[in-house]
């Protein structure tokens, strides 16, 4: 039960903690390079360049199909590019990693549907995705340490489901899936979170402590949130991307993007 | 499926409450000290006498119940269907029953000290396979590690390539559907079509004795029973959990950072060599080893006990190995012919009326 060859340096401590070895010397926490990702023929992504800014809250939005999941996918290892590379930090080509090294380096991400162990409570699917040794072997005979239920209580309270730690996660309401997939994301302290259209299906009062709860994480981690919500990307979007046909059609603040012709053409216009 | 015992905290773990102690206690005194007195002190005249016919059925049914655990490790819990579990325990036994065949000595039809089959086959000498086999200590060491090996070799190509579902249940299928015409042919060297049979003895001495026949016995039930607090053990750990989330949700499981093949791989090897195990507990007891251990329609029948009892239950597979046996015992001595038909017929009407098997059942009563 090796370590997978592939491991760049900064993950050798594959299993233990060690996002603290990330070089992000030019403040730049993730960075995608002419990424190019075809599905028979049809380009989902089209030499797409983007850089996250090192406790940056970044938005990306487009049209559906502008190839935003695909992104996500490249960057956590599911989808391989054609073409391209992504550095996360310096060093780390994530595009030589399996999804559980590229996790264990500190990417932790929230997809568009929620998923997470329906049949667990919701205690064990943050036991599950905290931050610890996930190897075989430990898992057979760990045993929560305090300091690890702390963490639990805390990241419970942080998502608003301590009264629910022990119900089965299945039961939970959509909303409250959303949340217990992002408290899952913070247990595994993450330095990049990604998150696929974290607030659908959510109430506006949902959606707005979202809104917060986002605001408040980034600076200690860098965010890149998927959304389709308009309003939403307003309140939180410092700087946002516009994704159409699988590159970047304009970057920029809410403003600036807004009164962009371009994407008046293809998105906001229509 | 999740459990309260293990869920809140999990600072102390704990296998069973009370009543699963008691109830474990109970079935240790009916293994270990009823069945023994009714089968050997009790007179055979008495109506509370329990004949040899009955202890190797009860033995034999056992051997089923440790597979029928060890598939629920591997299908209840990592989700991961196999239709092969059948070859791993015929390897179980095979690597014992070579054992077994050196034993008979020169108390074969031949009087030849080279077992009957190779005598017959005009064989000078032993085959490779056979090497060091009238060690018991060697062949007890083939029981685990023959059987281990091919599900490690085999599990890591398939869970490296995400071989999944339906797929994978095809292939296990496949597999032992080739072993048994591997061994089915006289030259790979293990007695062809008619297998192994005729044992004379078990590190020399007798087999066919009722204090042999009870020894193995009670060695089986203590196997059920370590095997049943074994998997109970890992099912209850963080990592009985990771295995429960891989069943439910693996892609989720490799972005919190697990390695998701080193999880299958070890709970399917660890299954495999459980089965293995009990095939070689099996062979002694039934007295005959043969490729139809091998054939598919076995390897069906073991995932049918699992449904029958229960998924995710462990205790609820060992209830369904005993039923579905029970069942066949009945029909095959009453209409032989249509125990496949009922069989058939079990499955459908617990997969559309008893997902959850007999455990789904005693859970809604109470
Ligand atoms: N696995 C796949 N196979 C084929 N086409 C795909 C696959 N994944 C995504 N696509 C296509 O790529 C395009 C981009 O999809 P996606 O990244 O999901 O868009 P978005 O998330 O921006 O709505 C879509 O046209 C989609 O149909
Ligand atoms: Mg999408």
């Amino acid at each position: 039960m090796s370590d997978n060859a592939n491991t760049s340096n900064e993950s050798g401590g594959y299993g233990r903690v060690s996002t603290g070895g990330l070089d992000t010397t030019h403040g730049v926490v993730l960075y995608l390079e002419d990424i190019s990702v075809s599905f028979d023929g049809f380009k989902a992504l089209n030499k797409l360049s983007l850089s996250i800014d090192i406790g940056e809250l970044r938005c990306v939005i487009g049209p559906n199909g502008a190839g935003k999941t695909t992104m996500m996918d490249v960057i956590t290892g599911k989808t391989r590019p054609d073409e391209g590379t992504v550095f996360f930090g310096q060093t780390i080509d994530l595009t030589k990693m399996s999804e559980a090294e590229i996790s264990t380096v500190g990417v932790g991400r929230k997809f568009q549907k929620p998923t997470i162990f329906e049949h667990h409570s919701v205690f064990e699917n943050l036991e599950l995705a905290m931050k610890a040794d996930k190897k075989v072997r430990s898992t057979l005979f760990s045993k929560l340490s305090s300091a690890q239920m702390d963490s639990i209580a805390e990241t419970l309270k942080t998502i608003r489901l301590g009264d629910n730690a022990d119900r089965v996660a299945g039961l939970l309401s959509h909303g409250q899936k959303q949340w217990l997939e992002i408290g899952m994301l913070l247990m595994q302290e993450p330095r990049l979170l990604l998150l696929d259209e974290p607030v659908a299906g959510m109430s506006d009062e949902e959606t707005e402590r979202t809104g917060e709860l986002f605001l408040s994480l980034a600076g200690k981690h860098s965010l890149v949130v998927v959304e389709h919500d308009m309003a939403f990307v307003e309140k939180i979007g410092r700087k946002i991307t516009v994704l159409h046909e699988g590159s970047v059609l304009a970057e920029g603040s809410m403003g600036e993007v807004q009164n962009d012709p371009k994407v008046i053409e293809v998105y906001l216009g229509r | 499926m999740t459990d309260v015992n293990s869920m809140t905290g999990g600072m102390g773990r704990r296998l069973y409450g009370p009543r699963g102690w008691t109830v474990l206690g109970l079935c240790c005194i009916a293994v270990f000290v009823v069945m023994p007195i009714l089968n050997l002190a009790v007179p055979a005249e008495s109506p509370f006498h329990v004949s040899a016919y009955w202890v190797t059925l009860f033995g034999k049914v056992m051997c089923y119940a440790i597979v029928a655990v060890a598939m629920d490790l591997v299908w209840g819990y990592a989700g991961i269907l196999s239709l092969g579990h059948g070859l791993f325990f015929a390897l179980g036994g095979y690597s014992f029953g070579m054992y077994l065949m050196r034993q008979i000595g020169s108390d074969g039809q031949y009087r030849q000290p080279m077992p009957d089959f190779m005598v017959f086959l005009d064989w000078k000498e032993f085959p490779w396979q056979w090497w060091n086999s009238d060690s018991f200590l060697w062949c007890a060491m083939l029981v685990v590690v023959v059987p281990g090996l091919l599900a490690y070799v085999f599990g890591y190509f398939a869970f490296r390539s995400r071989v999944k579902g339906v797929y994978l249940s095809i292939i296990t299928q496949a597999l032992t559907f080739a072993a048994m015409l591997l061994f089915f042919r006289n030259a790979t060297g293990f007695g062809g079509n008619n297998g192994f049979t005729d044992f004379r003895r078990i590190l020399d001495i007798p087999i066919a004795t009722p204090q042999t026949r009870m020894t193995l016995f009670a060695i089986t039930g203590a196997t059920l029973i370590g095997t049943l607090l074994l998997a109970r053990w890992l099912t209850t750990s963080r990592f009985g959990r990771v295995l429960a989330a891989i069943r439910d949700a693996e892609q989720r499981v490799m972005f919190c950072g697990y390695d998701t093949v080193h999880y299958k791989l070890f709970v399917w090897t660890l299954s495999a060599v459980i089965c293995g195990i009990a095939g070689a507990l099996y062979v002694p007891q039934v007295g005959i080893i043969n490729p139809g251990e091998m054939s598919p329609a076995n390897s069906i029948e073991i995932a049918i006990w699992v449904a029958v009892g229960g998924r995710g239950t462990l205790i609820g597979p060992i209830l369904g190995a005993g039923l579905v046996n029970g069942a066949k015992s009945f029909f095959t001595q009453a209409f032989p012919e249509y125990w496949l038909y009922a069989l058939g017929l079990i499955f459908i009407l617990v997969t559309l009326f008893l997902p959850q098997g007999v455990m789904g059942l005693m859970k809604k009563k109470t």
